[in-house]
């Protein structure tokens, strides 16, 4: 068996570990042994793969194995690793990983929670993993149902609006996608659901117009694209703390990730011929996005048209068709997720103590918990795009890349997208500002305790991945471009 | 004609054998050895199944009146598996006070059914074929008046033998004209005189409005909701799973057998159809309050995704809707069975009724939600996989808008499974169904048919052993 399976098979053996728990303490050891040996996981096959293409192994994909499943649509259980994936990988198993640790204290049927919890890390990993159009397709699914009970059991607000929004745009957007997906298999005429087979296939450049919006959007909805972004500030905002983290900081990525893997890369002509319909939609999600956020009030509306924006941004660049851009945008879906998982998991935190999110209602709060307040700082100019913290790293690689489409149309979109970094800058400053300076607005919150040990082992843990980026960004982005070097030929 | 023909119809003779066992037991049982009449029941049934599980060569029997396949031998083994998950759901109610005094009849009424629609699916000539269909719409109506005392129950009946008569009318005109222009009733020899004349057409849009009715698509639908609901919970599930799934595959050989060159025409007719009802059964769906009647509407737009199989009219069609009548088959089953145990201790069968269920019975509304997941398409439960070959086979003829309109509708049924499932899990409730301890009878079964949502879609197998035999036009 191939180790890249490990990565579905720790949350199944997970999944059928809680099953069996009773008490708290078991789930706990059984999430977090389960988590690190994720984390430990990922680490090591980015070790091995920095260490195999150096070797100069320099097939596509690497460790790719696959086994058949049901011969007559040939639908094969296929895995394989790129630069890209094993990026996406690194930061789905740390957000897991920390996610499992904000949700330390959960009282609320633990055991179902984390159940739930294991079945989107299925879905999530699954994913990344794979590199069959099917089960591609079956785990994306995956990781998209466990989000209604996750917020409807747990959540907060109107959860239960927000629950059945998120889910039905979301299983709509599968709607979309499944349509691209049986177009692709049977006008590529290779009875193969393999994306690398389907890859060295042509499509058909009249059929290509067809399947690739409905492929594009469907990934896109869960990429915020707008105007299908709704469903992300109502969800996210209903969402407890951890299940915020991994919906923006990797479920969000998904919707990335396969926009470029299936839409982008299979069907290049046509995504060349439409990409303008989908620069000015992701143009207006970067931009619109950011001015949400500034007249928000509650704080995970904020965060999340936050989001809306920033994966706007990576959108954006996977659509500028050009080997900086993609890096950029690959770049930014790792900044963004471990950036707003951060901004999630501290929220939480702040809620937890203060139980509101209004931002009118809070004020002076870095007297009272300095742990918090320093990270929320940190977290805000990670996002506002500091030299040293990941957000500036992906966010110049971003421009860098779209600024080298020399054509009017995209100077003028990679211009307009630009000044979304100022208004950033004007939502998250304003944030800090109010929310940890100043005095303090509600005199209960004088007694407020600061963050605990697993609280603070979480934001640590984020705050040293951020900044280990941006410190050290090149490894990664040499990774990423490598990767797209051998299969971007065709553009 | 030599009487070792009669050895041909195995399957037959096997269920007839039971039949009439249980009539003997039943007569001339004690009263103490008719407690065990249930059991028995159920192990001959069982043995029944056991013994049929392995297809036959393809035959011939009676002058060409009777067929076996390996295809519709599967079938039968599907139904089978379905009849005896019903009849162990069955227990409770069958030993209720008001049934108990008629609890032989009931075994002997399901079992003459499910014999009708084995010579349904056997059948090689339309006069066997119609003979089947009676023998399976009569006692039918019987099993939905079966609580005679429940006004709504009678009311069933009635309705459902009124229409069910009206529509076998419609089909046995449908037949008669055929036979006035081919001249046969051999489904062998039929597709040669088939030539598309106007008369033909109307004859074969008679002959499927019995078959659509029994399959309640849209416009043919209306007598369901209101028998799924006045029905006796088993006589229900039994409806909508077993008989539907029935007609649907023997809908689908006779368009491939006998009025393949009428693709054109009936896929032009079943386009329409699907659409509508799929689209009309999920809107209607979404403002029931009755589970049954919930389910009712969702079984209606099930049969509609089924239909997609026929469309393509191709040998993955016919592959991937045995399977969906299969996967169905156990998901639906669950949810019945979960209904009928609530309804049978508690009398409640209001989705709001259900408020709460979570805290006081676990392990039901689990069932209950994998059931609803697998109906609504939700991987990685047998309903996303079935769901899917459906659409690829009807994606390969090109249908691909009609797909599009399906998936659409797949989002607006997703809405209301789970409106049960929120119910379930996140409605607080002051007065929750009480904790129910089921039978084993109903927890076996219940078993089996979550262990058949889990695995029927991961093992892929199942799927590629019926591609193995599944014709196309």
């Amino acid at each position: 068996m191939n180790f890249l399976s490990l990565f579905v098979l720790i949350p199944v053996l997970m999944l059928g570990g809680l099953f069996l728990s009773g008490t708290m303490k078991q789930i706990r050891t059984i999430c977090a042994t389960g988590a690190s040996l994720l984390l430990l996981l990922a680490v090591t096959l980015t070790v091995m793969y920095l260490g195999d293409r150096h070797a100069g192994h320099t097939a596509e994909m690497l460790y790719t194995a696959s086994a058949v499943w049901y011969t007559p649509l040939n639908i094969h259980y296929s895995v394989g690793v790129d630069g890209i994936s094993v990026a996406m990988l690194l930061l789905s198993s740390i957000i897991v990983f920390t996610g499992i640790f904000t949700s330390w204290k959960m009282e609320v049927f633990p055991k179902e929670y984390f159940l739930w919890f294991c079945l989107l890390s299925i879905g999530v990993f699954g994913f990344f993993i794979s590199t069959d159009l099917f089960t591609m397709f079956m785990l994306y699914e995956i990781a998209l149902i466990p989000m209604y009970l996750l917020i409807g059991v747990w959540g907060t607000g109107k959860k239960e609006y927000a629950a059945m929004k998120l889910t039905l745009m979301l299983m709509g957007g599968s709607a979309l996608l499944l349509i691209g997906i049986l177009g692709i298999y049977y006008s590529s005429g290779g009875n193969t659901m393999n994306i690398l087979e389907i890859a060295r296939l042509s499509i058909p450049v009249a059929l290509q117009r067809w399947f690739f919006p409905l492929t594009f959007i469907g990934f896109g909805v869960l990429g915020a694209l707008f105007p299908f972004h709704t469903w992300s500030p109502d969800g996210h905002a209903s969402a407890p703390t951890a299940v915020s983290m991994l919906h923006a900081g990797v479920l969000m990525k998904l919707g990335g990730y396969g926009c470029f893997r299936v839409a982008i890369c299979l069907m290049p002509e046509a995504a060349k011929e439409l990409s303008w319909i989908f620069i000015l939609l992701t143009g207006i999600s970067v931009i619109y996005g950011a001015y949400s956020a500034i007249v928000q009030t509650d704080l995970k509306y904020i965060n999340a048209y936050s989001s809306v924006s920033h994966c706007g941004l990576v959108l954006f660049a996977i659509l500028m068709l050009n080997q900086t851009a993609i890096t950029g945008a690959v770049m930014q879906m790792l900044s963004h997720g471990l950036m707003t998982a951060l901004f999630f998991a501290l929220i939480g935190m702040i809620y937890g103590r203060t139980h509101t999110r209004d931002i009118r209602e809070m004020g002076g709060l870095m007297k009272v918990i300095p742990f918090l307040g320093v990270c929320y700082v940190i977290a805000g100019l990670a996002s506002l795009g500091l030299p040293g913290l990941s957000g500036f790293v992906a966010e110049m690689t971003v421009f860098v890349g779209s600024f080298q489409e020399a054509d009017l149309f995209h100077r003028i979109m990679t211009i307009v997208a630009c000044t979304s970094i100022v208004i950033t800058a004007v939502y998250i400053l304003r944030v800090v500002g109010k929310l940890l300076y100043g005095s303090i607005v509600d005199s209960h919150h004088l007694e407020l305790t600061d963050a605990v040990w697993y609280e603070r082992f979480a934001v640590i843990v984020l705050i040293l991945a951020i900044a280990g980026i941006g410190l050290a960004p090149l490894w990664i982005s040499d990774m990423i471009r490598e990767s797209l070097g051998s299969i971007n030929l065709n553009f | 004609m030599g009487y070792s023909n009669f050895l041909l119809l195995k399957e037959e003779l096997s269920l007839v054998a039971i039949i009439i066992l249980l009539i003997v037991y039943d007569l001339f049982g004690s009263q103490k050895k008719q407690q065990y009449i249930h059991p028995v029941a159920c192990v001959l049934f069982l043995l029944h199944t056991l013994l049929n599980f392995f297809p036959p060569e393809a035959c011939e029997a009676f002058g060409g009146m009777y067929a076996c396949s390996p295809m519709g031998s599967i079938v039968k083994t599907i139904l089978n598996i379905g009849t005896l998950l019903i009849l162990l759901q069955a227990r409770n109610w069958v030993n209720s006070e008001s049934v108990i005094i008629r609890r032989g009849e009931f075994y002997t009424i399901l079992l003459c059914t499910l014999l009708g629609m084995y010579f349904m699916i056997s059948a090689n000539n339309f006069l066997l074929f119609f003979i089947g269909l009676e023998a399976t719409s009569i006692p039918m109506a019987i099993l939905s008046a079966y609580d005679k005392y429940k006004h709504q129950s009678a009311e069933a009946g009635a309705k459902f033998i009124l229409s069910a008569t009206f529509a076998s009318g419609l089909s046995l005109y449908g037949i008669s004209l055929i036979y006035g222009t081919v001249g046969t009733l051999y489904f062998a020899d039929i597709p040669a005189g088939i030539d598309g004349s106007p008369l033909q057409i109307m004859a074969f849009g008679f002959f499927v409005v019995g078959l659509f009715f029994k399959i309640s698509l849209v416009p043919f639908h209306q007598w369901t909701a209101d028998v799924y609901e006045g029905a006796p919970t088993t006589a229900t599930s039994y409806f909508s799973v077993i008989s539907k799934g029935a007609a649907a595959f023997v809908l689908m050989s006779l368009l491939f057998k006998v009025f393949g060159n009428l693709i054109i025409e009936w896929q032009a007719i079943f386009y329409a159809v699907i659409i509508a009802t799929i689209t009309l059964a999920n809107l209607s769906a979404i403002r029931q309050q009755n589970l049954k009647r919930f389910l009712a509407y969702s079984s209606i737009s099930q049969a509609g995704y089924i239909m997609l199989g026929v469309i393509s009219g191709s040998a993955a069609g016919m592959t991937s809707l045995v399977y969906y009548i299969l996967v169905y088959m156990v998901s639906n089953l669950a949810a019945f069975g979960v209904i009928a145990i609530i309804e049978y201790r508690t009398g409640k069968i209001d989705i709001r009724d259900y408020n709460g269920l979570y805290t006081t019975n676990p392990r039901l509304s689990v069932v209950m939600m994998l059931a609803l997941f697998s109906l609504a398409g939700i991987p990685p439960f047998a309903g996303f996989f079935s769901k899917f070959f459906i659409f690829a086979a009807a994606a390969q003829q090109g249908f691909y808008v009609l797909v599009f309109i399906a998936l659409l509708n797949t989002i607006i049924s997703l809405y209301y499974y789970l409106l049960v499932v929120k119910a379930m899990f996140i409605e607080k409730s002051e007065t929750p169904v009480a904790p129910i301890r089921s039978d084993s009878y109903t927890r076996i079964s219940l078993i089996a048919c979550t262990i058949g949502i889990l695995v029927l879609g991961l093992l892929s197998g199942i799927y590629e052993h019926i591609g193995l035999f599944s014709f196309g036009i």
